[in-house]
């Protein structure tokens, strides 16, 4: 099976994130009053072939502990959903 | 027959002529490897110099580790021979798991590009050993992810095994415990984010560097002379 993945990174709760917080000082600039806890992150969106999802997201996990986070700083939240297929389509 | 340095340059790195250049001012030859290379080609000492490798992709270092010399990097470092890792260079050395920590993004939002004072802690590294514990040395700094962070276990081991061996005099970039630079466990590996290749001559600012690129010709030669 084919599965579109989305990965949220994301710091860790007390990691510096002066992206972030500096939006969110920009913000009232424009107007907007009354926001806050700014955070930035990145976001990761690529496809995976897998036998069934449970091992898609094991797969996924461990591309993030390894790779792409640091778990010392970072965080990542995974979505996977069935890639629509050509013979779905037909 | 001068001691040999291979200084690493990865798609990005903009520090190694400044490296090479303190090297061979001080009686070293240094010889610039590019990241594709799978052989250290005998050197006594390796040089991860800084700059951006790779592009700062992902995370900076975090593409580095995969590069082909890297292998040779480990294999020289688990042999016992001398790596330092400058800035960038410390940063794709905590991505390799080579050193413990990561550095974050500064605290205070800024990139910091300045001379500051660190305090040699110790002297039991490639890179210290002929300083004295107390010097105060005058080097640049040049980034936005030197803010080095770590569990508060590996802070303790840090701080029991001494391998703090440089600390900020005045945090710039709210490094915990102002750590500055770390060795590992075997102390032959060492990552710092001051430039003390960019403090080699007064004339620049600074000669402080001096002591620690002499440290590190003391051991690639060592290192050669143990080969």
């Amino acid at each position: 099976m084919t599965f579109d993945v989305a990965v949220e990174v994301r710091l860790r709760p007390g990691i510096a994130d002066p992206e972030g917080s500096t939006i969110e000082r920009a913000l009232p600039a424009l107007g907007f009053e009354g926001v806050s806890g700014v955070s930035v992150g990145k976001s990761i969106r690529f496809r995976v072939e897998a036998p069934d999802e449970g091992s898609a997201r094991e797969l996924v996990q461990d591309m993030c502990d390894r790779f792409l986070t640091n778990p010392v700083i970072e965080e990542a939240e995974i979505a996977l959903t069935p890639a629509a297929t050509a013979a779905a389509v037909d | 027959m001068a001691t040999r340095i291979a200084v690493i340059r990865f798609p990005g790195t903009n520090c190694e002529f400044d490296v090479a250049e303190a090297l061979s001012d001080l009686g070293a030859t240094a010889d610039i490897l590019f990241h594709d290379e799978r052989s250290l080609g005998g050197a006594d000492a390796v040089v991860i110099a800084g700059g951006f490798a790779h592009g700062d992709y992902l995370r900076p270092g975090a593409i580095a580790r995969f590069s082909p010399i890297m292998d040779a990097i480990r294999r020289f470092a688990d042999e016992g021979g001398p790596v330092i890792g400058i800035c960038n260079g410390f940063q794709v050395l905590t991505e390799a798991h080579m050193l413990p920590g990561a550095l974050q993004k500064n605290a205070g939002s800024k990139f910091r590009c300045e001379t500051v004072e660190l305090r040699v802690e110790s002297t039991r590294s490639p890179l210290t050993s002929r300083a004295q514990v107390g010097d105060v040395l005058r080097l640049p700094i040049n980034h936005f992810e030197g803010n080095y962070t770590c569990s508060p276990e590996t802070l303790e081991e840090l701080r029991a095994e001494d391998r703090i061996i440089l600390r900020y005099v005045d945090n710039p970039n709210g490094s915990v415990d102002d750590i500055a630079g770390i060795c590992n466990a075997g102390r032959n590996v060492v990552g710092l984010m001051p430039h003390p290749e960019r403090a080699c001559n007064e004339l620049l600012g600074s000669g402080d560097g001096i002591v620690m690129m002499r440290s590190l010709i003391d051991a690639a030669s060592a290192a050669a002379a143990a080969a």
